[in-house]
């Protein structure tokens, strides 16, 4: 076992001194939990190294760290590893960022790797839209509503999966009323409905029915039941 | 299974060429990549079929070690492909010499749930643990015992359990997690499920994701927390939950699908995940 303590130097020096797989995944972790930012350019460089145990743990501590690490991560995408780039905006996708939000809407629509794209669509029903100036958040909310949309009727079942994941947040975040259900159900209305949206109500909809569409028509039962588990939160019954 | 990353051909082909690639003989290479194609592509039109079954009695085409690798591809194609009318054939390449024709042909059998290979399948186990012996200088022991194992485990073939049992205790771990998927299937018996879920804990990378697929395919839905945790790659797990899902959701006609509480809760480790 590795001592969880130590300044942030010496955690760092024990990532670059690592000799194997196990001990830089062990490393890596105790980097992550220092919760400093000085860890950051670390744990980025970690995300490049091809050892998968490593780089889910430096994800793990970019994610802890939130928009401190984010404009590290978005130069990180720049770079030429494909490997360290997913890691990456897999990280972007968690963290949730607007920064994050035209390579998490390219990513989604377009990434070759699956694993990729899953992350993006999932991510873009997270993101902070509280931290968007209201006057921006109609148009970016509309190319994500298009990239899920996209994602949804992608060739892979976990990235459809993803998608209605996405689906579902981006419609609690537009979060005004929803349509009363056939069962005569009640409407869900979220804290974010202040968000001024151009036409949220049209927009919820676009996002509720392509819902529905995965529900009664994905070849995949899993996909069905997650978009209809989807349904059902977002309209009370 | 389409959850490879990145694996879509480098290189195009229509259905009618990939037929006609099978249906020459000057380049092998075309053959190999053909009929991988019509397994990848699902191409299941008789002509088809009638190329790959062609190729499964291949003599052109060897490996330096011996091997048949058109016939390999061409087993494995008929796996995907889900005609029945292949069985027979199928069968026949369980005594091939190479030994990954036979384990494609077991695989394929499986996959088409065709029961009349039991028997065949069955006589491989004759002899017992004592018999599963590795080949001097290969890497494979002297029939693909893993393969036959989850067959018989698939198809329901509750005659061979007794034969099955004693290979829980092989040498080797692969073959014990099939025996062990097998007696699962074959019995409903949880202690044979219980025991791939301790293989999650493997400090072997290999063998914890051959106990997710095996779990996976078993549909052993109290293994989902474990599934979750274990050390290995989202993709994996999440294909290992999907599976476990895929047996215990159901829809009615017209219906969206029936959500259980455990469901529900499956589905939010697989939220996580993604």
């Amino acid at each position: 076992m590795v001592i969880e303590t130590g300044s942030i130097q010496e955690r760092i020096r024990a990532v670059e001194a690592a000799d194997s797989a196990l001990a830089l995944v062990q490393a890596v972790r105790s980097l992550a939990m220092a919760k400093d930012p000085a860890a950051i350019p670390t744990l980025i460089t970690v995300l490049g190294f091809n050892n998968p145990g490593a780089a889910v743990m430096a994800v793990d501590g970019l994610v802890g760290l939130g928009a401190a690490a984010v404009p590290a991560l978005l130069e990180q995408i720049d770079g030429y590893n494909y490997g360290a780039r997913a890691w990456a905006i897999r990280a972007l996708a968690l963290i949730g960022d607007l920064r994050a939000l035209e390579i998490l809407v390219d990513t989604a629509r377009g990434d070759f790797a699956l694993s990729v794209r899953r992350a993006a669509a999932k991510g873009l029903g997270a993101l902070r839209w509280q931290d968007m100036a209201s006057g921006e958040i109609a148009p970016a909310q509309a190319s994500v509503q298009a990239a899920l949309l996209m994602a949804s009727a992608d060739p892979e079942w976990v990235v459809r999966y993803a998608a209605v994941v996405g689906l579902a947040g981006l419609a609690t975040a537009l979060g005004a009323n929803i349509p009363e259900s056939d069962n005569g159900g009640t409407l869900v209305t979220c804290a974010a409905s202040t968000l001024a949206v151009a036409n949220p109500e049209a927009s919820i909809t676009t996002c509720l029915e392509a819902l529905q569409q995965r529900a009664i028509a994905d070849e995949e039962i899993l996909v069905r039941a997650r978009a209809q588990r989807a349904i059902d939160l977002l309209t009370v019954g | 299974m389409t959850m490879v990353e990145g694996a879509m051909p480098s290189e195009s082909l229509t259905v009618e060429q990939a037929i006609a690639n099978l249906n020459q003989t000057d380049d092998p290479s075309l053959r190999y990549y053909a009929a991988w194609w019509l397994g990848r592509f699902r191409v299941s039109q008789p002509a088809a079929i009638a190329a790959l079954v062609t190729a499964l009695d291949d003599e052109a085409d060897r490996s330096p070690d011996g091997g048949y690798p058109l016939r390999r591809n061409a087993a494995r194609a008929l796996g995907k492909l889900q005609d029945p009318s292949v069985g027979l054939a199928l069968i026949q390449c369980l005594d091939c010499p190479d030994y990954y024709v036979r384990e494609a042909a077991a695989q394929a059998l499986g996959d088409l749930g065709d029961r009349t290979c039991i028997e065949a399948l069955q006589a491989k186990l004759v002899g017992g643990v004592e018999a599963a012996v590795p080949v001097p200088g290969k890497p494979h022991l002297v029939e693909p015992y893993g393969a036959i194992l989850e067959t018989l485990g698939m198809l329901k073939a509750t005659t061979a359990i007794a034969a099955i049992r004693p290979f829980l205790r092989h040498s080797v771990p692969a073959v014990q997690n099939s025996a062990a998927r097998a007696l699962y299937q074959l019995t409903g018996e949880e202690q044979y499920a219980e025991q791939l879920v301790t293989v999650l804990q493997s400090p072997t990378l290999q063998l914890r994701r051959s106990a997710l697929m095996d779990l996976g395919a078993v549909g052993y839905l109290p293994a989902a927390e474990a599934i979750a945790a274990t050390l290995a790659e989202n993709s994996l797990k999440l294909i290992a939950l999907k599976g476990l899902l895929d047996q215990h959701l159901t829809a009615p006609e017209g219906q969206p699908p029936v959500l259980s509480d455990r469901v529900i809760a499956v589905m939010d480790l697989m939220d996580e995940l993604l």
